[in-house]
């Protein structure tokens, strides 16, 4: 049986574009799984013209390690969803970086559960958004009961380069153990106006300043990345499209 | 050669005057020392002559070598040779101070139909700039000023002076919140990057101490968004002496 189309009655499509969904679903489910004491690096990319939409299940053993780097910059309609489950002492590292101009689309849906003890994920999400886009993370972390000791951070930062842009940033908690560290942190803002009249007194022409602070902007999503000279590129790009 | 003809400007910040038919004029070759009282409009005359948004021009013309600096757009006047020192250099994270010089300059040959310079040449002129300075290069690796204390930003602002090469200086309050030691070596960077015919400064200032390392050819007093005295260096030690309001009154 095929399932029914979501609605934005749905949470997590609550700001879909699902009129760009509709030709692609179902969406095939992928899974990624770390067996215990496992280490690996995963780079997704999502740069095309069309709609672009991933459905990604990923579970992680006793003291595995991911670390997961995204770039969000299909022309289409771009959409990835982590569902991230981590066994005791688990590391979960996620850095994306999402771009979108014109009425375009890009999001990212993530579920992380810690559901034994001692387990990490450091979430870090840059969206620059021009013309009429939407950007948007919805980030839940679960701490399950008896989970003690997780480490959870969201980092979550868009940049607004036209006032016809939307952020969505929703980062959500739900804790059901004590003695735990969970931090999310959410900014959605415009370039800094000193900065900008900074760098053009020096000669850079407007867009050229634009960039350079938005290229430093977005490599905040890929420090460490094991793919971060493939990622920085493809970003730089996609941002040279969005400008 | 007149190179900097400010006439009668008036501009102001969020609808408030704050300079008020303000004259002056730069010849190159010359140092121009402007002293004043807090809240004479000394740093809004830099950043009108800059070109920073939201420093309203209301009346009046600037020209700068003949050409109407107000009509260019801030990168426009820095690539016609326009320097502006910051009173407070601005952080700018994860930018590397080293890439942005370098694309500032090769934009400002752009538009002056020079050729890029290319990355060797060009660390190796910011080598040059820095050690004259005194500023270690490495610094320059590292984001826009992040992490610079007080003295090395205004260093770094002359080491860019030194890279950018401008044929007019205007530099606000360079001076403040050097050491006696610092304030020797920007003084003398001043010098040996500006002190020359064909170039010009104007050093925006509260206080004599910087002007004992770059004598001005003329000093003048800005109160209440004009210039209300000119002379000499000998007016900058008066200043010092009896203070504002008694020179001004």
């Amino acid at each position: 049986m095929t399932a029914a189309l979501p609605t934005r009655h749905d949470e997590a499509w609550r700001y879909a574009d699902l009129g760009a969904l509709a030709p692609l679903w179902p969406v095939t489910p992928e899974t990624i799984v770390l067996a215990a004491g496992e280490t690996a690096a995963h780079t997704l990319i999502l740069n095309g013209a069309g709609a672009e939409v991933r459905d990604i299940t990923i579970t992680l053993g006793e003291g595995a390690h991911l670390a997961f780097h995204a770039l969000n910059a299909a022309r289409g309609y771009g959409r990835m969803a982590l569902r991230v489950t981590l066994a005791r002492g688990a590391r979960f590292e996620f850095g994306a970086a999402q771009l979108a101009a014109g009425d375009q689309t890009v999001e990212i849906v993530t579920e992380v559960v810690h559901a034994e003890p001692d387990a990490t994920s450091h979430q870090i999400v840059r969206q620059v958004l021009a013309g009429r886009a939407t950007g948007n993370y919805l980030g839940r972390v679960v701490v399950a009961r008896g989970a003690v000791g997780t480490d959870g951070n969201q980092s979550i930062r868009a940049m607004l380069l036209d006032r016809g842009a939307t952020a969505n940033a929703r980062p959500e908690l739900e804790i059901h153990a004590d003695d735990v560290k969970c931090a999310h942190g959410c900014a959605i803002g415009e370039l800094d106006k000193d900065a900008l009249f900074y760098l053009a007194s020096r000669g850079l022409p407007p867009a050229a300043a634009k960039a350079l602070m938005l290229q430093a902007f977005l490599a905040e999503a890929f420090v460490g990345a094991h793919d971060e000279d493939r990622l920085t590129t493809a970003a730089l790009a996609a941002l040279e499209t969005v400008l | 050669m007149t190179m900097l003809q400010i006439t009668d400007l008036s501009a102001t910040v969020a609808d408030k005057p704050i300079l008020k038919g303000l004259s002056l004029s730069v010849n190159a070759g010359e140092i121009h020392a402007i002293m004043g009282p807090n809240g004479a409009g000394k740093s809004t005359l830099g950043y009108t002559l800059g070109g920073r948004p939201g420093y309203d021009v209301t009346g009046g013309s600037v020209l700068f070598e003949g050409q109407d600096l107000l009509a260019l757009a801030p990168h426009e006047r820095a690539a016609a040779g326009l320097f502006l020192g910051f009173q407070y250099p601005v952080e700018i994270p994860g930018v590397s101070m080293v890439q942005f010089l370098r694309e500032s300059l090769n934009a400002q040959r752009k538009v002056r139909g020079e050729e890029p310079l290319s990355g060797g040449a060009f660390l190796k002129l910011a080598r040059e700039q820095a050690a004259l300075l005194k500023l270690d290069a490495e610094m320059l690796k590292r984001p826009v000023n992040v992490g610079f204390s007080g003295g090395e930003k205004k260093r770094a602002e002359m080491v860019q002076m030194g890279i950018l090469d401008p044929k007019l200086a205007i530099l606000d309050e360079t001076d403040s919140g050097l050491d006696i030691d610092a304030l020797k070596v920007c003084g003398e960077g001043i010098n040996a990057i500006m002190r020359r015919p064909d170039k010009a400064v104007v050093l925006i200032t509260h206080y004599q101490r910087l002007l004992d390392h770059v004598k001005p050819d003329f000093v003048h007093v800005l109160a209440a968004g004009r210039i209300v005295r000119s002379g000499g260096a000998d007016l900058a030690l008066e200043l010092e002496e009896h203070g504002y309001e008694a020179v001004v009154a």
